[in-house]
Parts: C-alpha cells; sequence; structure tokens
C-alpha cells in the first residue's frame, strides 16, 4: 500500500536556532529542512535569521547569504540564478519552484520554510537524488528519430509546425512538476512523471521525427502515461509557465485517434 | 532508486522494467465512453426511480413491465457497473502496489462487479417480466 506516515528516520525534528545577526535592521526568518547521511540523526529544522538589508531579494540570494555568512555546511544545487538551469528546484513555502525566481517578499507567511522537492531520495539538505527523474527523461529518446537518408543541409520544418513546439522545448528538467505529481509520489518507479511525458510530447509533436508511432507504443501503457488523473499540480509548480497536463492530454489524445 | 545497495541495475534498466504494456487506451476510452452513457441514462434512472415511490410492488411491475423503461434500466446497471469497475481499478492500481495483493484486489474488484450488475439485472427483469 501507499505509505502515508514517514518512515522513523525520515522524522523532522526541531532543529538549531542560529545566531539572529548584530545590527541588522530588517531581517527574515528562514527555516530550513537539513539533513546529513554521515551523522545517523533524522531530518531537523534549522532556524536561520537573514539580514535583508545586506542580501538580494531573491530566496537563492538568502540561502547563498546563510551559507556565506552563517552557517557553511548547508548544502545546495544552483547555478545560473536565472531560472534557466533549473539546479535550484526546492519546495519554498509548501510549493516546488526555483530558489532564484522565487521572491522572498511573495511569501506570505513570517518565516520562509524550505523543503528539499518531496518525494525522493535526499543526498543531503537541500539536494534530492535525481537519478531516477533523469533515467526516465533518457528513457524517452529525447532526440530526433528519423529513418529518411540525412539531407544535405537541415531537416526543414514549416513555421506552422515549429509553433507547435512552444510550450514544450521551454523545459529546464528542473523536477518542480513531476515531483509535485501525487500520482508520482505513489508509483515514481513505473510512470514517467509530467515533465518526461511533456519531453517525449515534445518530440511526437515534432513534424521531422519520423517515428511517432513508436513513441506512442513505448508509451501505450497503464502506467507509464495513463497514472495521470489531470490533477494539474505540474501545471501550478512549474517555474516556467509550461503546462504538462495539456501535453499529456495530447499524447492520451493521438493513442485514441490512432484506434477510434 | 539509486541508494538502495541490493539493487545493481543501471537506472535505465530500472525505469525500462519490464517494458511497455502496449495497453491502457482501451481502459481510458471506455472510462470516458461509459461517462458519456452515464449522463442520460443515470438522469433517466431517477426519472423512473421518482415514477416508482409510494407505488406498489403490482404498479412497480407494470411501470418496469414496459420494454423501454426495462431496457433502460438494464442499459444504466451495464454502464454504471461497468464504469464503476474501471475506476476502482484505477484506485487500487495508484494505491496498492504488493504484487500479490494487487492482481487479487483487480480480480475481486471484476467479481464484485459482475455480482452486483448481475444480480440488479436479474431483478429488473424478473419485475419486468412478473414472474
Amino acid at each position: 500500500m501507499v505509505q502515508l506516515n514517514l518512515p522513523k528516520n525520515s522524522k523532522v525534528t526541531e532543529g538549531r536556532t542560529w545566531a539572529y545577526p548584530t545590527g541588522a535592521r530588517d531581517v527574515r526568518e528562514y527555516k530550513i529542512y537539513r539533513w546529513s547521511p554521515d551523522d545517523g540523526k533524522n531530518p531537523r529544522i534549522d532556524t536561520y535569521y537573514v539580514d535583508c538589508g545586506d542580501c538580494g531579494p531573491m530566496v537563492l540570494d538568502a540561502l547563498i547569504w546563510i551559507k556565506n555568512n552563517i552557517d557553511p555546511t548547508l548544502t545546495f544545487r544552483r547555478s545560473c540564478r536565472e531560472g534557466v538551469c533549473g539546479s535550484c528546484a526546492m519546495n519554498i513555502d509548501g510549493s516546488n519552484t526555483l530558489a532564484c525566481t522565487k521572491h522572498a517578499g511573495d511569501v506570505s507567511s513570517s518565516a520562509v520554510k524550505i523543503y528539499p522537492l518531496p518525494h525522493q531520495p535526499v543526498v543531503k539538505d537541500l539536494v534530492p537524488d535525481l537519478t531516477n527523474f533523469y533515467a526516465q527523461y533518457a528513457s524517452i529518446e529525447p532526440w530526433l528519430h528519423t529513418k529518411s537518408p540525412t539531407p544535405e543541409k537541415e531537416w526543414k520544418q514549416s513555421h506552422e509546425d515549429r509553433v507547435k513546439l512552444d510550450g514544450l522545448y521551454e523545459c529546464i528538467l528542473c523536477a518542480c512538476c513531476s515531483t509535485s505529481c501525487p500520482s508520482y509520489w505513489w508509483n515514481s518507479e513505473r510512470f514517467l512523471g509530467p515533465a518526461a511525458l511533456l519531453q517525449a510530447s515534445r518530440w511526437i509533436d515534432d513534424s521531422r521525427d519520423e517515428e511517432k508511432g513508436e513513441r506512442l507504443d513505448k508509451l501505450e501503457d497503464p502506467f507509464r502515461l495513463y497514472r495521470c488523473h489531470t490533477i494539474m499540480n505540474c501545471a501550478k509548480a512549474c517555474p516556467k509557465g509550461l503546462n504538462p497536463a495539456k501535453a499529456i492530454a495530447g499524447i492520451k489524445r493521438k493513442m485514441v485517434d490512432r484506434q477510434v | 532508486m539509486s541508494g538502495n545497495g541490493k539493487d545493481m541495475r543501471t537506472p535505465l534498466g530500472r525505469v525500462a522494467g519490464l517494458g511497455s504494456a502496449h495497453s491502457g487506451t482501451g481502459h481510458f476510452w471506455w472510462q470516458r465512453l461509459t461517462a458519456v452513457a452515464n449522463v442520460p441514462l443515470t438522469i433517466a434512472f431517477v426519472v423512473i426511480l421518482v415514477s416508482l415511490f409510494g407505488r406498489n410492488q403490482a404498479a412497480a411491475q407494470q411501470i418496469l413491465g414496459t420494454p423501454v423503461v426495462a431496457i433502460i434500466m438494464l442499459l444504466f446497471i451495464a454502464s454504471i457497473t461497468y464504469h464503476m469497475r474501471l475506476g476502482m481499478q484505477v484506485v487500487i492500481e495508484d494505491y496498492v502496489h504488493g504484487e500479490i495483493i494487487r492482481p487479487l484486489l483487480i480480480m475481486a474488484n471484476t467479481f464484485f462487479t459482475i455480482a452486483v450488475g448481475l444480480a440488479a439485472g436479474y431483478g429488473i427483469l424478473k419485475l419486468s417480466f412478473g414472474v
């Protein structure tokens, strides 16, 4: 059965409250999930006070400020700091999003609560293990499949057909959508999840691809595709404003179209 | 997951699993087809049900003895029970993960649906023919 209670070693405990910054006027409280694989202890929530006058406006700025000024052991992924790389995806104020594009001012509660992406194994602190997620992406073979002889120049595509890829190609694979999906929580070993299915749709909808049928064949499965029940958490979570649920509905429609 | 020391398959091998079942679209299509059928059939069922209120068995038999009424009732039972089976199967597949318990529950779900459907159908036919 689905496990509704956290296992004993995952129960979150009260953690350390770190020092209040001296001389700061504008201070924001941050409550952050901490877990280390090295000490054998349960996860804990540490409380930090960030001097907003000394740090940028985004949640990622605050995390970097904490790492530089209070606690260098705080572990998280980040790279581009502008919503392009997808590295800093985490659960902020109850929603999966990118720390770099989340304005701390948009968090209504007094404390900014930060957890790793839900329902994934944790490597350390805010770093989830996305091995399965990436393997699912690889499994949809995200590249052009063709059988015709390769043209001398490029594979051509009309402007109209290119427009069909808008809303699909922008995905940065941050995993915010898949890890917000209850169907993915319960069946992530078999359900491909919104991100991988949106990417599958990106190639099925590509006018240059010559293996749409084979792609649909691989997806036609009660678990790989049909675990999606249009819950729409994916579309709500996507920090790029994409709609994976709509892309998945498009795949289901094509499945029916080729039978009915 | 990658942290599981006992499982030495590659991540791609784990995701590939036993491959695609090449099915599921039939289930998806029939769920919608019966959903569409359930809209007029449920309205008709409620109308028939209301018309049966406060009547004795002879009057009920007279209403259900009308072929159109009896056929609508039988169609309603067929559509609603099949829809119920499809929906419950989704719930089982979502939440029950045991390799033995899941097929057992899917089996029980089918048995229950057939039993309920046949019992209801038998009742309607019995009243309809006034046996």
